[in-house]
C-alpha cells in the first residue's frame, strides 16, 4: 500500500514539474501552509488505512478542509499582523511527526 | 480487506499533493528562496526611507547650486556668510534668543530642619538641575539657560561646596531654567508620571512650571578658547 502512494506522490511531483503553472508571489506563504496541511492529511490516511479505521469521506474533506483552513489562517495572520500561520505550522509539524511514528511502527510490525 | 475507493482517493490526493509540492517548488525557487513578509517589510521600509534621503539630497543640489550662482556676485556671497554666521550663532549660543516656552523654579524645602534629618534631602541638588535640563534638551528645547547662563555645548552644571556651578558661575536658589521650544513637549517631558518634578516634589521642594510666550535668554558670555582641538581639513 504505502509504495503505491510513494509512487503516486512521485508521479504528481513529475507532473508538476512539467506544468507550466507559477504561483503569484503572494500566495506562495500562504499555499505552503496549505502543502503542509495536505501532507499531514495524506500521512493520516496512510495510517488510518493501516489501522483499518479509514474513511473515504472523512480523509477527502480533511484533507481540503485542512488545507484551506491553513492557509486561510496564514492570510489572515498576515492581515492582522499576528503569525497565525505558526499555529498550522506547529499542529500539522506535530502530526506529521505522529502519523510517521505509527505508520513506521506498522511497518515494522508488517516486515 | 481494504475498500477500493479508499485506495484510489489516497492515491489521487498523493499525485495532488504531489503536483502542489512541485509547482510550490518551482514557484518559490523562481522567486528566490528569502521571499518573507518580514523581509519585504524590511525593503520597503528601506526604500522608503532612502526615498527621503534622495529627495533630501537633490533639495541639497539645488540649494547648493544656487549658492554657487551666487559666490559670482560678491555682495550675494557676503549676505550668505552673513546668514550662515547668523545660523552658527544660533547654534552655539552666541546670541541672546526669544521666543515660547517654559519657566521651572527649583528651590529648597522650606521647612525647618528637624534634629537628625539630613539636610541634603532639603536641598536642590546639581544632578537634580542636570537631569531637568536633560529633560528638557530631550523634549526639543532650542534654547536654555539656568538663572540666566545660557547652557551650550560645553556648559557645566557642577556641585562646588555649597553653590553650584554653571559656566563658572556661582548660582544659588532659586534655580530659574528658561527653555524656548515647543512648550506642550517641554512641559509634558518633566511633568510626566514619575518624571523629574514629580520625583522632586516627593522631597518636599519647591517646584513651579509656568509657560510663557515671551521668554528671553541670554547669549553665552564665557570665553571661547579653543587650545587643543583644531578644525579637521576635509
Amino acid at each position: 500500500m504505502w509504495w503505491i502512494t510513494l509512487l503516486c506522490l512521485a508521479l504528481g511531483l513529475f507532473i508538476g514539474y512539467q506544468l507550466p503553472i507559477f504561483l503569484p508571489a503572494s500566495m506562495v506563504q500562504y499555499v505552503s501552509i496549505g502543502v503542509l496541511a495536505a501532507l499531514d492529511s495524506v500521512l493520516g490516511g496512510i495510517r488510518a488505512f493501516m489501522e483499518d479505521s479509514f474513511d473515504t469521506t472523512i480523509f477527502i474533506t480533511g484533507f481540503f478542509t485542512n488545507s484551506l483552513l491553513a492557509s486561510a489562517l496564514a492570510y489572515f495572520g498576515d492581515k492582522l499582523g499576528l503569525e497565525l500561520y505558526l499555529a498550522a505550522v506547529v499542529v500539522f509539524g506535530v502530526r506529521l511527526f505522529q502519523n510517521m511514528g505509527i505508520i513506521r511502527r506498522y511497518l515494522l510490525k508488517k516486515y | 480487506m481494504h475498500n477500493k475507493t479508499g485506495k484510489i482517493a489516497i492515491m489521487a490526493i498523493c499525485v495532488i499533493v504531489g503536483i502542489m509540492l512541485s509547482v510550490q517548488y518551482r514557484t518559490s525557487e523562481s522567486y528566490g528562496t528569502n521571499l518573507r513578509t518580514s523581509r519585504v517589510d524590511d525593503l520597503t521600509a528601506a526604500n522608503s526611507a532612502l526615498l527621503k534621503e534622495n529627495q533630501a539630497l537633490s533639495e541639497e543640489v539645488v540649494e547648493l547650486r544656487e549658492k554657487l550662482a551666487n559666490v559670482s556676485s560678491e555682495s550675494q556671497l557676503n549676505q550668505d556668510l552673513q546668514a550662515e554666521l547668523r545660523k552658527s550663532n544660533l547654534a552655539a549660543g552666541l546670541t541672546a534668543v526669544t521666543g515660547p516656552g517654559i519657566i521651572v523654579t527649583l528651590n529648597d524645602n522650606p521647612q525647618v530642619l528637624q534634629p537628625g534629618e539630613d539636610p541634603n534631602a532639603y536641598l536642590v541638588h546639581d544632578s537634580d538641575i542636570l537631569s531637568i535640563v536633560n529633560e528638557i534638551k530631550a523634549s526639543g528645547a532650542e534654547a536654555i539657560s539656568v538663572n540666566n547662563q545660557r547652557i551650550v555645548a560645553m556648559s557645566e552644571i557642577r556641585c562646588a561646596g555649597t553653590t553650584i556651578l554653571v559656566n563658572w558661575n556661582k548660582i544659588g536658589p532659586p534655580f530659574v531654567i528658561k527653555a524656548i521650544g515647543n512648550q506642550q513637549l517641554l512641559e509634558s517631558g518633566l511633568t510626566i508620571k514619575g518624571g523629574k518634578l514629580e520625583e522632586l516634589k516627593t522631597f518636599g521642594l519647591q517646584t513651579q512650571l509656568a509657560r510663557s510666550d515671551n521668554i528671553e535668554i541670554p547669549a553665552y558670555t564665557g570665553a571661547l578658547k579653543f587650545q587643543f582641538s583644531t578644525p579637521k581639513q576635509k
